[in-house]
């Protein structure tokens, strides 16, 4: 049995993807409760699908991804503001970032599929965990450090402006700044996640975890806590899928989280049933 | 005894455009509990922003003597966010820390005594959104008082109150103005602003100041609500003459 657990890591390949997958727990756990409390789900993955040009020519011109994501996100955010004011008073906000996004990723896939594209395209949609090297590690420690770091610093900034904006202003914290700063740590966070979980699946990991935690928990520090477990369990519970069952590792692990937070839900309403019978009764 | 707040011939607009509110001119001194009366968009929240210094005043003078503290209505602040009452109150230490600072020792116990100052020493760890509106409410003063205000910006801040909750947040106020605070409370309830020490009515513009028995006249109210105005007969035989009283916002309409 304990065979069984510790065989996989045995290769090389599997420690990194194991320290990408916790990189990634402890990023998205944290940065994640900002975003589920700070409604900002939905501006994390148009990042990240807005990104996906960006990838594609990193990869077709053969610099590090890391570069061609930055530059992809960059891209990405402004075409996000400009649709946000162009469609403005003729179509919802949300639909013009949707629109925008859409674009940016059609353009990123019509790039992929031309004949000149190298293979692992795939890599760049459903990531690849097991094929992060000791510099990716680096790159991502470093950015998942500075992330951390922000989030600390900011932390009491960040409750009062999401608690309510006004009363924070009037205590002289700007909102406008706060948003800009979340943005930005959501951009960084999506950078180290796109390489182990691809563009498709690393909203996965931003939200899910964080979610879940907040059916669960009713203060944020124990929230970041209990995402971070999750994330990190629901991380090294793919690599197992992965290397048992034979299937792609980005995809369990992402399957995972959703399972995860579906468990949640389910555990948080029988437990407020439950509080209702015992209120009811007595 | 000098003003905490003097203003004279105050206009104040956003970004430079039209004054949303005009020819502002009153002083509060400690002590005292003025109602600002107006009706919605009359200005009274453009006159609480300028008062924090968050707008500048376009014309005219406005002198601010003492910290000005906000306390907003508490449905503008998030019931589902996860924070203590303890957490809320410690919000009020932002302004004095840099911002890579934690609250200190002193931050905590700042806040507790400012929980317990409003009645809530026993519910600092109970989350904010499950408490009650009247709860909330001086959670948010608890807030302000951690600032060391004394000065108390309160918008509507009975609204949505059961009467006896209504009555202890009256009973704090009185007290915090007791305490040489000066109390300005937007308000929509002239029977309140009447035991208050004097009232404020704008409309885009000051109506008049002064002690609620000569200022709260049929044409001040007039001029400050438009015609959203009744005039209510004597509850019963015995009680003071006709009362005046102002239809709820939403009434409008109709």
């Amino acid at each position: 049995m304990l065979h069984a657990l510790t065989e996989p890591f045995a290769q090389g390949l599997m420690q990194r993807a194991l320290l990408e997958v916790l990189l990634l727990a402890l990023v998205g756990g944290t940065l994640g409760c900002w975003i589920v409390l700070g409604e900002l789900s939905y501006g994390a993955e148009s990042l990240a699908h807005g990104m996906f040009p960006g990838l594609v020519l990193a990869s077709l011109a053969g610099v590090p991804l890391l570069l061609g994501g930055a530059a992809g996100i960059l891209v990405a955010a402004l075409a996000v503001a400009l649709a946000g004011q162009v469609g403005r008073g003729r179509i919802g906000r949300d639909d013009a970032v949707a629109v925008a996004v859409t674009t940016l990723f059609g353009a990123g896939a019509l790039l992929a599929l031309s004949p000149r594209t190298p293979v692992g395209i795939q890599g760049l949609l459903f990531g690849d965990v097991l094929s992060t090297t000791g510099a990716d590690l680096l790159a991502g420690g470093a950015l998942a450090a500075v992330v951390l770091l922000a989030l600390r610093a900011a932390h009491w900034r960040l409750l009062a402006a999401g608690f309510d904006r006004d009363g924070a202003r009037a205590l002289g914290v700007p909102s406008l700044a706060v948003d800009v700063l979340l943005l930005g740590l959501v951009a960084l966070a999506v950078l180290v996640a796109v390489q182990g979980l691809g563009n498709l699946l690393v909203v996965a990991v931003l939200v899910a975890p964080a979610a879940a935690a907040r059916r669960l928990t009713q203060r944020l520090a124990p929230m970041m806590a209990l995402a971070v477990l999750l994330g990190a369990l629901a991380g090294v519970g793919g690599l197992y899928l992965s290397y048992y069952a034979r299937v792609a590792a980005g995809a369990s692990i992402a399957g995972l989280l959703v399972a995860a937070y579906l468990l949640a839900r389910l555990g948080a309403a029988a437990s407020s049933t439950r509080k209702g019978r015992a209120a009811a009764a007595g | 005894m000098s003003a905490l707040v003097a203003a004279s011939d105050l206009a104040v607009s956003y970004g430079g455009g039209e004054p949303a509110l005009a020819g502002v001119g009153f002083d509060l001194r400690p002590g005292e509990r003025i109602a600002v009366l107006g009706p919605n968009g009359g200005g009274k929240t453009t006159l609480f922003r300028a008062l924090l210094g968050e707008l500048r005043p376009a014309a005219g003078t406005l002198r601010v003597a003492g910290r000005c503290a906000s306390v907003p209505q508490t449905e503008r602040s998030r019931l589902d966010f996860p924070v203590s009452a303890l957490d809320v109150a410690l919000m009020g230490t932002i302004p004095g820390r840099a911002w890579w600072r934690r609250p200190s020792r002193a931050d905590r116990a700042a806040a507790r005594a400012a929980l317990a100052r409003v009645d809530l020493a026993d519910r600092a760890a109970r989350t904010y959104g499950e408490l009650s509106g009247g709860q909330r409410q001086r959670v948010l003063i608890a807030r302000a008082l951690v600032q060391d205000a004394e000065v108390l910006l309160l918008d509507e801040p009975f609204t949505g109150l059961d009467a006896t909750s209504a009555a202890r947040l009256e009973a704090l106020l009185a007290e915090l103005a007791g305490e040489g605070r000066g109390v300005l409370i937007a308000t929509h309830d002239l029977e309140q602003a009447r035991r208050w020490d004097r009232v404020l009515c704008v409309n885009g513009r000051q109506i008049a100041f002064g002690v609620p028995a000569a200022t709260l006249t049929h044409d001040v109210l007039a001029a400050t609500y438009g015609g959203a105005i009744v005039t209510l007969p004597p509850a019963h035989a015995g009680a003071p003459g006709p009362q005046e009283a102002i239809l709820p916002p939403h009434h409008h309409h109709h």
